[in-house]
């Protein structure tokens, strides 16, 4: 079994992050019920033995003392980690897995990448160092930061760069929130596209999310559950916004319905690497499966059901529905069409009571809607993990390579230009040691080709078919 | 002689549990129907192939456990060591923690080499319990990482370690509709590599299965175990003990060997597929009844018509009549009417076994004329019944089976390669455009070989 560490970069990622444990204890919890410590569990928590105080010995085995997760949470301003360290979660992190500082980076990535960055390295090379050594098989590293601030966008990007050149061989799962347009903060187009050119760079998948998205689904769930349309009662921890039976007990604070969402993402993705299935789905494999050139590795992620109601019976008709509603554009996590645009690749994550024939009968009926491109035609991953999430009976992630992302990025070129061309706010990143104009000529110039390459394969869409000639062998 | 199995990957150690499962539950069926001396006879020789003897009495399958991440041997030796019928020898496996990622390239160019040592270790081991050693079946998948790229290392290891032994591997061909995305990848790299090594790859297709599962054995929500027990099935109504000659009085003691005789006489054709008639649910069997000339007329038309299982047969085709010119059928692209074999091995039993026309089945138009028609055809027998089938047949078959499937997943994965997607997550492990294009060459060659049958 692998560990993962999860590195939570900015108020954004620091929030997000918050969910993440929160709901990975919930899940655990509903599981492990004898308190053992076991593998799925190792891949994100150590087990401390905290008796004597101070850092104690990993317990690899056994029952459960303390669990700690594997996680560096960094921000320049204090208020959310303080925050998470007075609040319920307190127990799971110790002092030594922050970093933080007071000033915080002004919505400014140069501020956050390039003074930070440089400041700061040592000091996260070596936690990161240390966390990776509690690991025995450290497979990946999940960056959770947002797009369009200073210190998730600026240092949550240049710790990318640090996970790169000290753990080459450890992937880089790279969970992204993209600023909307109408972003209260100016500066956001320049944050984001300058950190666009890291991630094109240094990241092996990026998970885009935007917050109409979030906030759609949030809307939608509230709207379903007290329209009392639905006739019997929704279980109130299937909820896929909702923190119910998990430690936090006081008042859910506004982002935590949103930020609920991203954190049941990144407990569907590992699934199946924790838990048995008949068929698993690792993370190494969802690299392997979606990315077919280095640059595409942006996958639009939709999650199914919302909810569950209360009557166990399911037909099988309801799950059907849960893989039509995969891909409708309602569910995805950022503003996007995937029926309407290519797919390059698909993946299937399920959890729970499902069988291949369902996963089968379900691929053999939504793939005539779907299109995809000429040399991938039956691109799909799938995978079946046994163990449900909390309150649910079963559940469908779906990951696509799917030219849809391509609006999110031309949007944001646009807004970039916008500003750029008028030179506004250029200055107070200029003014920052080590930052300069080119710096902003390559990261459009990245995006730039990034965008041509999905125009490309959109551009196949409407080709006529050829197919290459076989190799013909003389007789 | 025994047969040593190589379990490898998820799906390699999935099905040789439920293929050890289906022996052991034969093994202890009294539905037998034959003579208290006859049962014990198969019994011995069962054990022996299969099974090594403990001091605590249970029996020990012969079996090595091989995979990339721990999750499903830590399941498979679990599961086996409760059925309280047999079990693993709990050392006789290895594992990893992080898996292969589905990547063909490093299952065989990283872990491979970096394990062989450890591997072939156990191996040796289990080689060494057996008295005598006929040789070894791997199961594997092709369109993952570690069943498929280590699949094919491990082959070449025993290859290189047993040159005397006789090596079958079991390849199981994934869904045509993905199961994972670079499977026509990871298939053409191994189907190549096997061919160098294999001496020969019994083939099982999921769809084929799926629908076996889903038509004859009525199984409404198909599991991946359901399917799996299919395969266990078949594959122990091939492999259980047999007479392998007219007249033999003991149970063959060379099963492979046998096999290999038979079915395999020129290197370049060493494509099987397995059919198994009759097959249904358990409620359904207690109303069925079969005669033997029912169940052999179908089986012989599976085989010509290329039908995978015995519903939806199409009886309208036939083999040419002598004397007729035979239709040329060298682009495989074209509709295939008619499954040339080379040579076919039927495997009878249950009830009655001794009184079986097979004539059908020596009718020299089924076959290339290469072989004399007594030398292409085998029957292997047994008057002891199988898991509950009163009579049951199985036919091997070295012909066209597979050819439209080899063509279907090489015209695939060439028309990805075309486009270079993916590539570069193999060239990251060592296996570059040109070891790509090699085994393209190698494949093309063999579906030529057999389109020209």
């Amino acid at each position: 079994m692998t560990q993962s560490v999860v590195v939570q970069v900015g108020q954004c990622g620091n929030q997000i992050g918050c969910r993440f444990w929160d709901l990975a204890l919930r899940e655990h919890a509903a599981v492990n019920k004898k308190g053992i410590y076991d593998e799925a569990l190792s891949s994100f928590f150590r087990n401390v033995d905290t008796r004597n105080g101070g850092d104690g010995a990993d317990i690899h085995k056994g029952k459960i003392f303390s669990l700690k997760a594997r996680a560096l949470l960094i921000d320049m301003e204090e208020g959310v980690v303080n925050e998470i360290l007075q609040g319920p979660l307190r127990d799971v992190f110790d002092s030594k897995q922050l970093i933080t500082d007071v000033s915080g980076s002004g919505n400014n990535w140069a501020v956050g990448h390039k003074l930070y960055g440089y400041q700061y390295r040592e000091h996260i090379v070596e936690k990161l160092r240390r966390t990776a050594e509690h690991c025995d098989c450290l497979q990946c590293f999940f960056v959770i930061h947002s797009m369009g601030g200073g210190t998730g966008s600026g240092l949550g990007t240049f710790v990318l760069n640090v996970l790169e050149d000290e753990f080459p061989e450890v992937y880089r799962f790279v969970t992204s929130v993209y600023p909307s347009g109408e972003d209260d903060v100016i500066t956001s187009p320049y944050n984001s596209v300058l950190a666009m050119k890291e991630l094109n760079e240094h990241a092996d998948c990026v998970l885009p999310i935007e917050n109409e998205s979030l906030f759609s689904i949030v809307s939608k769930i509230h709207q379903m559950t007290n329209s009392g349309k639905l006739g019997s009662t929704v279980k109130q921890n299937s909820l896929l916004t909702s923190s119910a039976g998990s430690i936090k007990t006081e008042q859910e604070k506004p982002f935590d319905a949103m930020n609920n969402i991203v954190a049941n993402l990144l407990l569907n993705l590992t699934s199946s690497a924790r838990f048995e299935g008949s068929l698993n789905m690792d993370l190494n494999e969802i690299s392997m499966n979606l990315v077919p050139f280095p640059r595409l590795h942006y996958l639009v992620s939709s999650l199914t059901p919302l909810y569950t109601l209360a009557d166990v019976n399911v037909p099988s008709r309801r799950l059907d529905q849960m893989f039509s509603d995969a891909f409708s554009k309602d569910h995805q996590l950022i503003q996007a069409d995937p029926k309407h645009s290519l797919y390059l690749a698909c993946a299937l994550l399920v959890r729970g009571n499902v069988q291949v024939s369902d996963l089968r009968r379900n691929i053999e009926r939504l793939k005539p809607s779907l299109h995809f491109v000429s040399w991938n035609q039956e691109g799909w991953k799938t995978g079946l993990c046994s163990v449900p999430p909390v309150g649910h009976s079963h559940s469908l992630l779906a990951l696509a390579n799917n030219t849809c992302v391509k609006p999110t990025f031309t949007e944001l070129k646009d807004r970039f230009m916008k500003l750029y061309k008028k030179k506004a706010h250029l200055h107070h990143y200029l003014h920052v040691d080590g930052m300069e104009q080119s710096c902003f000529s390559e990261a459009i110039s990245s995006l730039s080709d990034l965008i041509e390459e999905y125009n490309q394969l959109d551009a196949t869409k409407s080709a006529p078919r050829t197919y290459p000639s076989r190799l013909k062998i003389a007789m | 002689m025994s047969i040593v199995t190589v379990q490898l990957g998820q799906c390699g150690n999935q099905i040789g549990y439920e293929v050890f499962n289906a022996i052991c539950n034969d093994f202890h069926s009294t539905h037998g129907l034959c003579s208290k001396k006859e049962n014990e006879s198969y019994q011995e020789a069962c054990k022996e192939r299969f099974f090594s003897e403990e001091k605590t009495g249970v029996p020990v399958a012969r079996a090595v456990l091989v995979d990339m991440e721990p999750k499903v041997i830590s399941q498979t030796l679990s599961m086996a060591a409760r059925s309280g019928h047999w079990k693993y020898d709990h050392q006789s496996h290895f594992c990893q923690k992080q898996g292969s990622g589905n990547n063909w390239a490093n299952g065989y160019s990283v872990h491979g080499p970096r394990y062989r040592d450890v591997i072939m270790n156990l191996v040796q081991k289990e080689a060494e319990k057996c008295d005598r050693l006929s040789g070894f079946f791997t199961v594997m998948s092709m369109a993952g990482g570690t069943g498929s790229g280590m699949g094919a290392f491990v082959t070449q290891c025993l290859r290189d370690a047993f040159p005397t032994s006789f090596i079958l591997n079991q390849v199981i061909w994934p869904y045509g509709t993905g199961e994972v995305i670079v499977q026509n990848y990871n298939s053409v790299l191994t189907l190549s590599h096997l061919y160098q090594s294999s001496d020969a790859l019994l083939v099982h297709e999921n769809d084929a299965i799926h629908k076996i599962c889903a038509q004859l054995m009525n199984i409404k929500k198909i599991s991946f175990r359901d399917v799996n027990q299919v395969i266990a099935h078949q594959l122990g109504s091939v492999f259980q003990p047999t007479y392998s000659s007219e007249g033999a009085s003991q149970y063959s003691r060379n099963p492979l060997g046998d096999l290999m005789e038979s079915l395999v006489p020129h290197p370049e054709f060493k494509m099987l597929g397995l059919r198994n008639i009759p097959q249904m649910s358990e409620n359904s069997l207690a109303y069925s009844t079969f005669t033997w000339p029912g169940l052999i007329k179908h089986l012989r038309q599976m085989l010509i018509a290329n039908a995978k299982m015995e519903e939806g047969i199409d009886w309208q085709v036939r083999p040419p009549l002598p004397g007729h010119p035979v239709p040329p059928k060298a682009s495989p692209n074209k509709a295939l009417h008619f499954n040339t074999s080379i040579a076919n091995l039927v495997v009878l039993r249950g009830k009655d076994v001794q009184s079986i026309d097979l004539g059908g089945f020596r009718d020299p138009a089924l076959y290339t004329s290469w072989l004399n028609p007594q030398e292409a055809f085998t029957i292997w027998k047994t008057p002891r019944a199988f898991n509950k089938y009163e009579k049951s047949a199985s036919l091997v078959s070295n012909s066209q089976f597979l050819l439209k499937l080899m063509d279907n997943i090489v015209g695939k994965a060439w028309n990805m390669f075309a486009s270079k997607a993916y590539v570069h997550q193999y060239t990251k492990f060592g296996i570059e455009e040109e070891d790509f294009l090699d085994c393209f060459t190698t494949l093309e060659q063999v579906i030529s070989s057999y389109a020209s049958l």
